[in-house]
């Protein structure tokens, strides 16, 4: 606060610093306890007292645990990632990339970082703590019940891997289609304040409220019997829609559609329409305009955008549950299976587990993307 | 900028509106009224068994579903009328329900049930949404500017995981002996069971939903907070108006726009709640419209997946939907007018 007669007496202040401490400890609570849990044998994860949860005793006693040095060692490399992410990572991006093209820097940025962390953890960290671990003393003895054994149940028993493939078939495919479509209608929609264009908004948005169940439950007939209508067209090798993953792409992508081109439009309304007007009145028509001068300028809002749509297409399970077929689950509907025949608490450790790989991408995107999604969340209600 | 180059830059979204929402819609209310069903014959099947001196055999009747010549069930599509909707309605069962005023029995018509928890989470969930959504971002707008930055990435956190995912760990402190069932049967020294009655579920399921949306319509209220005018607060102060006088007539109307925002968004998505069902696996105790839906499209034991009513019950939705966006749109359309 900038004024001296708004400043908040102390007690106040107090009041509302434990207030937000309760909030943080509220809206983390529940994540961070299925992580614990997911790292701990069945009984610690599901016994009454918190601190055993924590510790993990009958994790330790089936010796599974972790030292002192383990947990500082992992901490100064979390440590050193977060500060390689936000400090290293964008200038290197900047001296790399040509200006409007740092969305692939950030791609490739990402990937190498995540790439490099896997290798630290699983490959590095492990070879050097298993030698310094036996020299270190009463630092090196295990304090701390861990385990990954769930994790390995789910991705390689499990065949969980086969899901994340799908997951990211479907997610990738969705955000490519949903911006590159969007984009036009967007800038066009900006840039046009025809009637037309006021209607096409107004039915998005009253499309954007529909349930998504109304939907599918107009795609299930059609897309199951597809073979026979298509056969006229496609003849014999007609494919049955159903169960296809660009059959979820593209029902993604149209349901995703509304909400993107609001959210675009507002965005474009943004750039000042001098700037393509300066390009038109040098000669070029709209298609060029938008490629030449609007292009290099937009991708802040298509970022955000893109992050919308992926979230939107990752986090599905209405969808992807009725149109796929078994072996092309993603995610999500996957995990459903999962804790529906939950029988044993190993099971149900396994569900934690599984739960957790699934929002832990989830964590790194809000963790590099923070200032994108906020200005997204706010870009859509300041135009109503 | 003209009418085809217009056309060129919208026609593919249009275009996928059209086909994949637009289509659908008309094909789930042409749906509605016909039923597709395999065709059934009644056979005389004589069944013998081996026995001393003569067989024994027993003729019976039996209905089979008619197979065309590759040995698939033959099927077929009649115009029903109305009445995939009164399977779904039944409002000769519910209008008795009304009448007697027994509304245990209307309960029990899946329809109603639905309705009923729809509505009361949706209206419920709204002004604690909004409630907790102010106050978080106060909280926020009044701390210290290093600590904000990792208080809105917690505050994300719940908004941004996956809502089965978000709704299951949530289900997961309290199921059985979850570490917070724990915590409460300690504290009120007696046994509790979270999962066994309908309220306690709702009651989780709207914790979950306010926990899920606050941080939303927190940030939404935060960046309204910082374009609050600094001078009229202080003139406010000047005149003697306390904290909650500030709070009432200068940031609240400041607001208004954003909170009918936030509050338009919440409707329309509280109304189309599903994901608490899956997540708490209360569909024994509450199911919710949208989830009534997705029921019939599951197919059952049988593989067959109940189309009709389906699409009945997905009209019957709609309705619902028109009315919550009745207020919204004439506001647009008021915009749009004066706008031009």
């Amino acid at each position: 606060m900038s004024s001296r007669a708004l400043r908040q007496p102390l007690s106040l202040r107090l009041t509302s610093g434990v207030f937000l401490a309760i909030w943080c400890l509220v809206a983390a609570f529940p994540i961070a306890w299925i992580a614990i849990m997911s790292v701990k044998s069945p009984v610690d994860a599901y016994d009454s007292n918190a601190l055993n949860v924590i510790l993990g005793p009958a994790t330790l006693a089936a010796g599974n645990g972790v030292s002192v040095l383990d947990i500082l060692f992992g901490i100064a490399l979390i440590w050193g990632m977060v500060r390689l992410i936000t400090r290293v990572v964008p200038g290197q991006i900047r001296s790399y990339c040509a200006p409007g093209q740092e969305w692939v820097g950030w791609v490739i940025g990402v990937l190498v970082s995540l790439l490099v962390f896997l290798l630290a953890a699983l490959v590095v960290l492990p070879a050097v703590l298993g030698v310094l671990n036996p020299m270190a003393g009463a630092l090196g003895r295990d304090v701390l019940g861990l385990t990954t054994e769930h994790y390995r149940t789910v991705w390689i028993e499990r065949g969980f891997i086969n899901n994340f493939r799908n997951s990211l078939i479907v997610t990738a495919g969705v955000v490519t289609v949903s911006l590159t479509v969007g984009t036009l209608a967007g800038y066009g929609l900006a840039r046009s304040g025809s009637t037309l264009a006021f209607w096409i908004l107004l039915i998005a948005l009253i499309f954007r409220a529909l349930p998504h169940s109304v939907l599918v439950a107009g795609y299930l007939p059609v897309f199951i019997n597809s073979a026979e209508w298509l056969a006229p067209i496609l003849g014999d090798n007609a494919p049955t829609l159903y169960g296809k993953p660009f059959a979820v792409i593209a029902v993604l992508v149209a349901i995703n559609q509304p909400f993107t081109i609001w959210m675009l439009r507002s965005f474009f309304q943004n750039i000042p329409a001098e700037l393509d007007e300066a390009a038109r009145v040098d000669g070029c028509n709209h298609f060029q305009a938008f490629r030449r001068v609007i292009m290099p300028v937009m991708w802040p809002g298509v970022i955000t955008t893109g992050l919308f749509s992926f979230l939107l297409a990752y986090n599905d399970f209405l969808v992807t549950s009725l149109l796929l077929d078994a072996q092309n689950q993603t995610m999500v509907p996957a995990i459903a299976g999962m804790f529906n025949r939950e029988t044993t608490t190993t099971d149900q450790v396994v569900a934690v587990a599984a739960a957790v790989s699934i929002i832990a991408p989830l964590f790194f995107l809000v963790m590099i993307f923070q200032r994108q999604i906020v200005s997204g969340l706010t870009a859509g209600a300041v135009k109503g | 900028m003209n009418f085809r180059t217009f056309a060129a830059f919208v026609g593919p979204s249009v275009f996928m509106m059209l086909l994949f929402i637009a289509f659908p819609l008309l094909s789930v209310f042409k749906q509605s009224f016909y039923i597709t069903q395999p065709i059934y014959e009644t056979v005389e099947v004589e069944t013998c068994t081996p026995g001393f001196l003569t067989q024994t055999c027993v003729t019976e009747l039996k209905s089979q579903p008619v197979l065309d010549d590759e040995g698939e069930i033959v099927t077929r599509t009649e115009f029903v009328g109305l009445q995939s909707y009164r399977n779904v309605l039944e409002p000769e069962r519910a209008w008795r329900a009304v009448t007697e005023g027994n509304w245990s029995t209307l309960s029990t018509i899946d329809f109603w049930k639905a309705l009923r928890f729809t509505l009361t989470f949706t209206l419920i969930t709204l002004p604690l949404v909004l409630g907790c959504g102010l106050g978080i971002a106060l909280l926020i707008n009044s701390a210290a500017g290093a600590i904000r930055g990792p208080v809105i990435f917690v505050s994300l956190l719940p908004f941004i995981i996956t809502p089965v995912i978000g709704a299951l760990s949530i289900n997961w402190l309290f199921r059985g002996d979850g570490i917070l069932t724990a915590l409460l049967e300690w504290w009120l020294q007696r046994d509790i069971a979270l999962f066994a009655q309908a309220w306690t579920i709702e009651i989780l399921m709207m914790f979950y939903r306010v926990w899920h949306v606050a941080p939303f319509a927190a940030v939404v209220f935060y960046a309204g907070l910082q374009t609050v005018n600094q001078d009229s607060l202080e003139s406010a102060v000047i005149d003697g108006a306390t904290r909650w006088q500030r709070l009432k007539f200068i940031v609240i109307p400041h607001l208004m726009p954003l909170i009918i925002f936030v509050s338009m968004i919440h409707l329309m998505d509280a109304y189309r709640v599903f994901e608490e069902i899956i997540g708490f696996s209360s569909q024994a105790y509450v199911i919710s419209l949208q989830w009534l839906t997705f029921d019939y499209l599951v197919p059952d034991q049988a593989g067959n997946r109940s189309i009709s009513r389906a699409s009945a019950s997905a009209m019957l939705t709609m309705i619902g939907i028109v009315i919550l966006l009745i207020l919204p749109l004439r506001r647009t359309w008021r915009d749009h007018k004066g706008g031009h």
